[in-house]
């Protein structure tokens, strides 16, 4: 069962950078672009478990701050030719507020 | 769908052959086999060409990993590591392994590899004797280096030499003990021997030439403590590393039945004398002759592979081999005869004694039979392939010792390096992958290839020993035309312009922020990469130290949050202690805080400082706050910037200290602390000659003598060893630090992002660096101003800021917890 779930506002997130979402399914990182969109991945590279909420963000991409594996936000696959792939998590923007689809949460704590 | 039921193919060794032969087979007969692999390792498999690499501190472990544990999995293979395979059923089909595991097969591949050939010694069993062979052995080697004092290496060959130099990479006194009067006598002949042991022992090995061991020394039920040689001659040593050759390891197959001679017979086929049973690698002997070097093995892995796809018109033949020695900085080749045998034969010799080049042709019926080179081996596989093709080189005779090129240019009237164009498809390039020229300009054509990176990651050429990388660029180059060259050129993917042109538009059109750059000079990315960002984000602040502002997205994640990710996402902690000094408070200051925030591991550094190390991230604010309180800032160890001030005690204790060495080192770190540079700084001070401080290793370092202070720069202490070049010697602290000041200013100004100052002294040159900072004077004034001037804003201690929750607060909160 999923559920959309509000997790902050958008400039809570600096901008080509992220934050962490933790989940009892593991941590999600939150990036945004310089164009202000927004893009959610579990936060760990598919290479050795890096991870990405640390990483560079250029254009669509975040680079592992572990070593240096180039991974697509929108996808979440690793650019050609390493082959791996973290999980993507659907995101939407409403009024300023991010929302992400979840596990059905029993409660929010915002930090 | 056809329901063809799969085989049963059981592998015995998880070794590169082995694997090798599945990698092939996969690639053809995906579906044709259920694939048992039994390895008698604990690891995955990986690749044993490198373990010298891994010696000598060049790679790590997980960085040799061919196959991880996935690969197997993703596979469908059946893997059992660290249990090997004790028993074969040829009746029944069956192998039994240490474990009790059976399994039964169609067919059985072995691949049992080879055990080191240990001599009859007396005390080859005490400890602290081991073999060069597999990672277990590199992991005694790595524990004696860093506690030990030692070290005798018996054997010559590749394998003995390439242990040597690892170990004397490791910082230990390494002798090597060889049977032979000159080093490699199998590769290579007795002058080209003679250059490298001229070479490595100016690197300071010590070499025991035409020296028979007798015995390894110890005392009885302790550890060995040297070599005696049948001479009578004593070395003595902790670690004694025996590499003198390998032999087939034949005991499973002997015990099984299967024709053995001193390895396991195989015909053309790869198949031994059981038709189900097939063999690879260093275990087999084939016509006769047995294996140690991957080219031919890796082709008997594709026969082999062809054979249990069913394919029966794959035969092995043994092809030329040729040798190269994995030491940085020598470079030796060989291939086919190493001298003439008969009066068939002629040599081609040039010798070039001043720069240490040496080259030998064998030639018999105008086609070259043998190659042996020193010094300079570019034509190495040039060379090689004229051996392997056969090539009538009548025509070049007169040329050819000088090289491709020139033979080439004179020739057909155009000069050039390795001629890529006429290269045939199947020459080889890349010898330890079998990589054809073919395959590279297939993969770049077929996959739109750009860069040498990405030739590696699809082909593997270059990606094992590296040695033919330029032949790889050569060949990308031409077959994508002059847009490669260009790009190669650039900063980045986002810039045609060098690191040294984007600088100097910075200053000539006063670009001030990095998106002025990058909109100024026409970059194809509007936000640029992860390449260029962190490296134009320097040269504005280098540029424009007051007005500037920081762009902290644009750094790696140490700068951003002020220090060093580990590799389980925590961090770790170090204060600065100025000149290595420090007081009880801040003692106590460091335990509470490591007790307070249950910090699990507290280490000295090697730069006289205090490590606390697995601090989580949210807590690295209280952490800074905790520290703040005693007085203790930012040690900037995570920085390309000003790390350590390394000194000794100097004159204030010291009965030898010439001058006060740590308050010279104290007054050099207030000066510089904070700064940032294009690559770690780190500094030392010693009161003498002794150098306790290891001064001459550094960036910069001081040594104290009784007329004043000498100053050498340039030296670094990490995978590259470089001693400091000398600079000045001058009178007063003053001067010290004026000249060091000015010496780094010209260096942030002027060295490219990423470049240590051991590289940049060596690319500018040392001349260069003396006009600049002894010769003009006024030259230098200016710089070590400018050096002050940005030091203004740059000495604020990152933690304080961020302790006090104003600065990037965001950083160390989660943005939320759900569930």
């Amino acid at each position: 069962m999923q559920d959309w779930i509000k997790i902050g506002r958008v400039e809570d997130i600096p901008r080509l950078g992220a934050r962490t979402v933790h989940t009892t399914k593991g941590d999600i990182a939150v990036f945004r672009t310089s164009g202000d969109d927004i893009f959610a991945l579990f936060n760990r590279c598919p290479h050795k478990g890096g991870p990405l909420s640390e990483g560079i963000v250029t254009g669509k991409v975040v680079v592992c701050p572990l070593h240096s594996w180039t991974i697509d936000l929108e996808t979440g696959e690793a650019t050609a030719p390493d082959e791996g792939c973290t999980r993507p998590v659907e995101s939407r923007v409403a009024d300023g507020q991010v929302w992400l689809k979840l596990e059905c949460a029993k409660k929010v704590a915002h930090g | 769908m056809n329901a063809v039921p799969r085989q049963k193919l059981v592998v015995i060794g998880n070794g590169m052959a082995g694997m090798r032969t599945v990698e092939e087979l996969l690639a053809i007969a995906p579906a044709r086999y259920d694939i048992t692999v039994f390895g008698a390792e604990p690891h995955p498999n990986y690749n044993r060409i490198m373990l010298s690499s891994v010696l000598a501190g060049e790679k790590q472990v997980d960085d040799i990993v061919i196959n991880p544990r996935a690969w197997y999995a993703d596979n469908g293979i059946t893997l059992h590591t660290g249990d090997p395979v004790v028993g074969i059923d040829r009746a029944a089909k069956t192998v039994t392994s240490a474990n009790g595991v059976v399994v039964p097969y169609d067919k059985l591949l072995l691949a049992t590899g080879s055990k080191p050939l240990m001599p009859p010694l007396p005390g080859l069993e005490l400890p602290g004797v081991v073999a060069f062979r597999d990672i277990a052995d590199v992991e005694k080697m790595l524990d004696a280096a860093e506690a030990k004092q030692r070290a005798v290496v018996i054997g010559g060959g590749l394998l003995g030499l390439e242990a040597a130099w690892g170990l004397k990479r490791r910082g230990m006194p390494v002798a090597l003990v060889h049977l032979m009067p000159t080093l490699m006598e199998r590769q290579l002949d007795v002058e080209a021997g003679g250059l490298l042991q001229k070479d490595l022992t100016e690197r300071g090995l010590h070499f025991f030439t035409s020296g028979q061991t007798e015995e390894i020394m110890g005392v009885e039920d302790g550890r060995a403590q040297g070599v005696k040689l049948t001479d009578g001659r004593e070395i003595p040593a902790d670690l004694v590393v025996v590499a003198i050759g390998i032999r087939p390891n034949v005991d499973l197959a002997k015990a099984s039945g299967l024709d053995i001679n001193r390895g396991i017979a195989v015909g053309d086929d790869m198949a031994t004398s059981d038709p189900a049973i097939y063999s690879v690698g260093e275990c087999v002997e084939h016509r006769g002759q047995i294996f140690g070097l991957v080219a031919p093995i890796w082709e008997q892995a594709k026969v082999c592979a062809s054979r249990l796809a069913g394919r029966d018109d794959a035969h092995y033949e043994t092809p030329p081999l040729s040798t190269r020695l994995k030491i940085t900085g020598i470079d030796v080749f060989s291939a086919g005869q190493l001298a003439a045998q008969d009066e068939a034969d002629e040599e081609l010799v040039y010798r070039d004694s001043a720069r240490g080049i040496y080259k030998k042709l064998v030639l018999r019926a105008d086609k070259v039979v043998g190659a042996v080179m020193y010094g300079d081996v570019a034509d190495g596989s040039w060379y090689f392939q004229l051996i392997r093709e056969k090539a009538d080189v009548a025509a070049i005779r007169d040329r050819m010792i000088f090289g491709q090129a020139y033979a080439d240019a004179t020739c057909k009237g155009h000069a050039g390096g390795v001629d890529v164009a006429a290269m045939s498809d199947d020459a080889q390039v890349c010898g330890c992958n079998g990589v054809s020229k073919g395959a590279i300009v297939r993969a770049i054509t077929g996959k739109g290839l750009t860069s040498l990176d990405e030739v590696k990651a699809h082909t593997k050429a270059s990606a094992s020993c590296g040695q033919c990388a330029s032949v790889v660029q050569a060949i990308l180059t031409h077959v994508t035309g002059e847009v490669v060259e260009a790009k190669a050129a650039g900063m980045c993917g986002c810039t045609d312009l060098s690191h040294d042109e984007v600088r100097k538009e910075i200053l000539h059109q006063g670009l001030k922020t990095q998106d002025a750059v990058r909109s100024a000079l026409g970059w194809r990315h509007a936000d640029g990469c992860a390449k260029c960002r962190p490296a134009l984000n320097y040269y504005l602040l280098c540029a424009w130290p007051a007005e500037y502002v920081d762009d902290y997205q644009s750094r790696f994640i140490n700068e951003r949050v002020h220090a060093n990710i580990q590799k389980d996402g925590t961090y770790s902690v170090v204060p600065r202690m100025w000149g290595g000094l420090t007081t009880p408070d801040e003692l106590r200051a460091i335990a509470d805080v490591a007790d307070k925030y249950e910090i699990p591991t507290v280490k000295v550094t090697g730069g006289q400082r205090i490590d606390l190390l697995g601090v989580k991230k949210e807590d690295l604010p209280g952490v800074w706050a905790d520290l703040g309180k005693a007085g203790l800032i930012s040690g900037h160890a995570y920085s390309k910037g000003l790390r350590t001030v390394k000194t000794c005690v100097g004159s204030e204790w010291c009965r030898f200290g010439t001058q006060d060495s740590t308050g010279l080192g104290v007054k050099l770190e207030k000066l510089m602390w904070g700064s940032w540079t294009p690559h770690k700084v780190k500094l030392a001070v010693s009161g003498c000659p002794r150098n306790c401080a290891e001064a001459t290793i550094k960036d910069i370092g001081v040594v104290c003598v009784e007329a004043g202070y000498d100053i050498s720069v340039g030296g670094n202490g990490g995978i590259e060893l470089r001693g400091t070049d000398h600079l000045v010697r001058v009178a007063t602290e003053g001067e010290v630090l004026e000249y060091a000041g000015a010496f780094m200013q010209i260096y942030r100004e002027e060295a490219r992002y990423l470049e240590r100052t051991a590289p940049w002294v060596e690319r500018v040159g040392m001349d260069y660096v003396k006009k600049r900072v002894v010769e003009d004077a006024e030259g230098r004034r200016a710089a070590f101003a400018r050096f002050v001037f940005s030091q203004e804003y740059a000495q604020i201690d990152p933690w304080a800021e961020r302790a006090s929750g104003r600065v990037d607060a965001h950083e160390f909160k989660t943005l939320a917890e759900v569930g």
